[in-house]
C-alpha cells in the first residue's frame, strides 16, 4: 500500500511537470537549426502558445518561478541579454492570469484573439526591450511576420495541448 | 462555535499573506530580470559566466534534439540533388578540367615564389590552425543573429576567432564556455570588420544591419565599385587575418552598398574556427600563447600547421 501511494506521489510530481517540460521543449526546439526560414521563430512562439494555455487552464502548473527561468534559458541559448525573453514571459504571465476570468468556458475565438493581442505586445515588448538593449533601432519587420505565423498555427498547437492536458493529467479546473 | 471562528479567522488570513507573497515573488522576479538586463548590458563577466554555464549544460540536450531534423533535411538534400545530378555532374566535369590547369599554374607560382622568397630572405606570415566544429543552434531570433558550436575552452578555442566555412567568412567568436561557443554573425547589428574591395584595394568597413544584407561604410565617396565586386577582410584591427572571402557586392547605389554574404546561411552546420595568432583589440587576460595551445591540441580534432 506504502509502495503504491509513493508510486502515486510520483507520478502526480511528474505529471505536474509536464506544462514546463513541454514549454522547455518548445524552447530548445525554437533554436534549432531549421530547413525553412522563419520556422524557427515560429516554433520560438509556440513557448508563448504553451504559457498562454497553461496559465490560463491549469495556472497552478505554471507559476511565475519557472516561467522567469524558460526566460533566462532563452535568454541564454539565443544571446539575447540575460532577463528579456525572461521578462516578456513575466508580463505575458501576470497578463494571461489577470484575465482568465473573462476567458475561460468563453469561445475559442475569443481564446484565439487574445492570445493574438498578447503575442503581438510579446513582440512588442521584445523589440522596444531588444532595441534599449542594443542601443539602436532594430527592423520589426521579421518578428512580425514571425508571430502572425505562430497566431496563424495556433489552432494546431492548442490541439497537441489539449491532448497532451488528457493524456497526461486530466481536465482544466476552473 | 469558537473554534469554527478561529479557523475562519486563519483562513482569512492567511490568503491575503498568500496573495501578497505571489504579488512580491512577481515583482522580485521582474526586478531581477531587469537587474540582469543592466548586467548583460554592461558586459559583467559574472554574467556571461551564468549564461555559458547554462549553454554549456543544455547544448548536448539540443545537439540530441537535432538529430531528427538534420536527418530529415539530408533526405531532402538528397531528393533535391537528384532532380539535378546531371547537371551537377556536368559542371564538376567543367571545373576539373579548369582546376587542372589552376593546379599547374598553383605549382609553378609556388616554385617561382619560394625561389624570391629565398632571395629577398622574406620572413613568412604565420600560418593558420583550425579546429572544425559542428553548429549545435542557429539561436539567430530575430534581432539577434549567433551560433552555437560544440567546441569551447576545452579546444583551446578563444574570443575573437574568425570563423569560417568552405571559404566564406562567418563570424567571430564572441563568447566561450567550456564544450560550447557563440559565434556572433557577420550580419549581426554588433558586426563591424574592416574589409577591402578586391578589385580597387579600398577599405571600408562591413556593418551588420541585421539582415541578410551587410552594408559597406567609411567607402572612400570616389571608389569605382560595382555590382559584383568581391569583399575580402583587410585585417586591419587585428581581429580578422586579411584575405578572407567575405561576399560580393549586392547593390551600389549613391547611398548603400549593401554585400551579398558568400555563406550559404541555409546549409550552414559546420564551422571552422581559424587561429592566427593575431590578438589584436581582444583584452590581456584572454590571450593564449599560440605555442602553448600547439602543444596542447588533442589528435581528435583536426588541426593543421
Amino acid at each position: 500500500m506504502n509502495v503504491l501511494s509513493d508510486f502515486t506521489w510520483i507520478l502526480r510530481y511528474l505529471q505536474s511537470a509536464v506544462p514546463i517540460v513541454i514549454t522547455f521543449f518548445f524552447v530548445l526546439v525554437g533554436q534549432l537549426q531549421m530547413p525553412l526560414q522563419y520556422l524557427s521563430n515560429i516554433i520560438a512562439g509556440f513557448a508563448i502558445i504553451s504559457i498562454y494555455y497553461w496559465v490560463m487552464f491549469r495556472p497552478e502548473l505554471m507559476p511565475s518561478i519557472f516561467v522567469f527561468f524558460l526566460g533566462i534559458i532563452q535568454d541564454s541559448l539565443s544571446g539575447a541579454p540575460l532577463g528579456l525573453n525572461a521578462l516578456v514571459y513575466l508580463l505575458v504571465h501576470v497578463l494571461v492570469n489577470n484575465q482568465r476570468r473573462f476567458i475561460v468556458g468563453k469561445s475559442f475565438w475569443l481564446f484565439w484573439g487574445v492570445f493574438a493581442l498578447i503575442s503581438l505586445f510579446a513582440v512588442f515588448s521584445t523589440w522596444v526591450l531588444a532595441s534599449i538593449a542594443r542601443g539602436s533601432y532594430l527592423t520589426p519587420e521579421t518578428a512580425i511576420i514571425g508571430i502572425i505565423m505562430t497566431i496563424i498555427m495556433f489552432p494546431a498547437v492548442i490541439w497537441l495541448l489539449v491532448n497532451i492536458q488528457r493524456k497526461f493529467i486530466g481536465t482544466a479546473r476552473f | 462555535m469558537a473554534k469554527r471562528s478561529a479557523k475562519v479567522s486563519i483562513a482569512g488570513l492567511v490568503l491575503p499573506v498568500r496573495l501578497w507573497t505571489q504579488r512580491f515573488a512577481f515583482l522580485g522576479l521582474v526586478l531581477l530580470s531587469l537587474t540582469l538586463m543592466l548586467f548583460s548590458r554592461a558586459e559583467l563577466s559574472s554574467v556571461n559566466q551564468v549564461r555559458l554555464a547554462i549553454v554549456d549544460l543544455i547544448a548536448p540536450v539540443i545537439f540530441v534534439f537535432s538529430k531528427p531534423v538534420q536527418a530529415i533535411e539530408g533526405v531532402v538534400s538528397n531528393v533535391e540533388r537528384l532532380f539535378i545530378i546531371n547537371q551537377e555532374n556536368q559542371n564538376l566535369r567543367e571545373n576539373n578540367a579548369r582546376l587542372i590547369q589552376w593546379v599547374e599554374e598553383a605549382r609553378r607560382l609556388n616554385i617561382e615564389n619560394a625561389t624570391l622568397r629565398a632571395q629577398l630572405e622574406y620572413v613568412p606570415d604565420k600560418r593558420s590552425q583550425f579546429v572544425t566544429a559542428r553548429i549545435v543552434a542557429d539561436t539567430g531570433g530575430v534581432f539577434f543573429h549567433s551560433l552555437l558550436i560544440n567546441a569551447g575552452a576545452r579546444q583551446f578555442v578563444r574570443r575573437g576567432q574568425a570563423v569560417i566555412w568552405q571559404g566564406g567568412l562567418i563570424g567571430r567568436i564572441a563568447e566561450v564556455g567550456n564544450r560550447t561557443s557563440r559565434v556572433l554573425l557577420m550580419i549581426d547589428i554588433n558586426s563591424h570588420i574592416p574589409v577591402v574591395v578586391e578589385s580597387t584595394g579600398d577599405r571600408a568597413i562591413l556593418a551588420g544591419n541585421n539582415t541578410s544584407r551587410p552594408v559597406l561604410e567609411f567607402l572612400p565617396g570616389n571608389s569605382p565599385i560595382s555590382r559584383g565586386d568581391r569583399i575580402v577582410t583587410s585585417g586591419h584591427g587585428g581581429v580578422y587575418p586579411p584575405g578572407l572571402i567575405v561576399g560580393n557586392v549586392a547593390q551600389a547605389t549613391h547611398s548603400v552598398v549593401s554585400v551579398k554574404p558568400f555563406v550559404d546561411w541555409s546549409k550552414l552546420n559546420q564551422a571552422v574556427i581559424l587561429d592566427y595568432g593575431v590578438d589584436g583589440i581582444l583584452p590581456a587576460p584572454e590571450r593564449v600563447p599560440t605555442r602553448t595551445l600547439q602543444n596542447k591540441i588533442p589528435p581528435d580534432l583536426k588541426t593543421t600547421q
